[in-house]
């Protein structure tokens, strides 16, 4: 009878699955409108934090100034915006590309047998023995410097990890038994890679992407930083908060905190908008 | 006919599983196998149904080896659960191997509202006829039923294994039927082979 009690009061404290699936959803459409606020935003402002203003330089926030201003007198409001408009596009674009090379590379290592699993693991542990941000200097290097090359190193640096969960994955799908199955049923590996394992192994790229994004993002800053990336004088978070650097000790506080909270609220939004899309493609509990 | 011939099969490179076993199942034959634990039962299933590679030894098909494409010996699991893509409806599941007709598709029982439904929507009885119902395709002639039922309660034991008798009788397929159930074996089976 005191048991009964007991647990009549503790219901309350247990969240029912209804209210969490609500609430993830809720997060996941925020983030989504959070992430394209961004390039609006960025498009409305014209040419606002581009041009210098000398008369207003290292202002502290105010109503005029949201974010402050900067050592040349830009808007930082509006210089974290656009900023982070090219992180966004850089950060994506690398992504994307680097779980397509991950899942094409892990499809390879299981279907081509023992040879090519053999290279891909090879191609996994030689990038992965590299520090990784010699071989994004690297590539940068030879490229030029500039978007385009940022992109493609960040994208050929960051799939082995990826490589290496995807490959375990599909090497399970490949024995389990709905695939023995399938097989059985006259199949084709080639369908069953679509059919059965590419969307098993989805959540997974969702997570490897969302995962990765800040990674890349934060990657393309330290290019930037270091001098092999992104012109310095056009708006990035990466150039900014390396140039926070120099007045942090001077208490301009304002010029790192609120580019790298607006960072940091990207990124988040990011993982809201995975683990939203995770709930609704398993079927387990896109229903419930 | 199924035929076993010479099949030696080992997963490690000493002991052995099977040792040189010959089994035969002619069509419209209803086979029990049985045997202790771990003595290679669901072993011998798995390769006549060519899951595996026997070590030497072949199986013939009607006289020939394993034709590629949809494979005439079809191999029933224990646990639905694990043969069904979790993400798949049951009306994909079952088209995947073929497309029953409305009279077979009433004679196992299942019903066209599981269509839309997911694997874990539906009970593990509903599931095991599903996949009965899949197994049941046109191009299948031998059906290996490995423990098919010992997960479910005796009715729905006595109503899969009285729908599968009778399709299997009517289709002429040949049934290897894999169990630890002596009483179940002597009712189903025409012949009992213990290894």
């Amino acid at each position: 009878m005191v048991e009964l009690e007991q647990r009549h009061s503790l219901e309350p404290l247990v969240l029912p699955r209804m209210g969490n699936r609500i609430w993830t959803l809720a997060a996941a459409l925020s983030g989504i409108v959070l992430i394209l606020l961004i390039p609006v935003a960025s498009a409305l402002m014209g040419q606002a934090g581009i041009a210098p203003d000398f008369a207003a330089r290292l202002l502290p926030p105010d109503w005029a100034h949201w974010f402050g201003t900067d050592q040349m007198g830009h808007d930082l409001l509006a210089r974290t915006i656009k900023g982070l408009r090219t992180s966004l596009l850089v950060g994506l674009l690398a992504s994307c590309c680097s779980v397509l090379i991950a899942t094409v590379l892990a499809l390879v290592a299981t279907a081509g047998g023992r040879w090519a699993d053999a290279l891909v693991s090879l191609l996994v542990d030689a990038t992965i023995g590299l520090p990784h941000l010699v071989l994004l200097i690297l590539i940068c290097f030879a490229l030029g410097g500039g978007p385009v090359a940022v992109t493609v190193a960040v994208a050929l640096t960051h799939w082995p990890r990826l490589t290496r969960i995807l490959r375990a994955e599909v090497l399970q799908i490949r024995q389990a038994d709905y695939v023995v199955s399938a097989r059985h049923f006259g199949k084709s590996w080639v369908a069953i890679t679509f059919t059965h394992i590419l969307p098993q192994i989805l959540p997974q790229m969702l997570v490897g992407l969302v995962l990765m994004f800040p990674h890349a993002i934060l990657h393309e800053a330290s290019l930037t930083f270091l001098g092999f990336g992104l012109d310095p004088t056009r708006p990035a978070i990466g150039v900014m908060l390396s140039d926070s650097m120099r007045y942090l000790t001077a208490g301009k506080w304002w010029l790192g905190l609120f580019p790298g909270l607006c960072l940091l609220l990207l990124v988040l939004s990011f993982d809201a908008v995975g683990n939203g899309v995770r709930l609704i493609l398993n079927p387990r509990t896109s229903q419930t | 006919m199924l035929e076993a011939q010479n099949i030696c099969f080992r997963y490690r490179a000493k002991s052995p599983v099977l040792d040189s076993v010959d089994l035969a199942v002619h069509p419209g034959e209803i086979i029990g196998l049985t045997g202790p634990s771990g003595a290679g039962k669901s072993t011998l299933g798995r390769i006549l149904a060519g899951h595996y590679q026997p070590a030497s030894g072949r199986i013939l098909v009607d006289g020939i080896f394993h034709p590629p494409g949809f494979n005439p010996v079809q191999y029933l699991h224990q646990s639905p659960v694990f043969a069904v893509d979790p993400r798949w409806t049951i009306g994909r599941i079952i088209s995947e191997a073929w497309q029953p007709d409305e009279t077979l598709r009433q004679a196992f029982g299942v019903s066209p509202a599981w269509f839309d439904r997911y694997p874990h929507e539906i009970s593990g009885g509903e599931l095991q006829r599903v996949a009965l119902l899949r197994a049941f395709a046109p191009q299948t002639r031998y059906l290996i039923a490995d423990e098919i039922s010992a997960q479910l309660d005796p009715l729905t034991q006595a109503q899969i294994w009285s729908v599968l008798l009778k399709q299997a009788e009517s289709r002429r397929l040949g049934v290897l039927v894999i169990s630890h159930d002596m009483p179940l074996l002597r009712r189903v089976a025409q012949r009992i082979v213990t290894i």
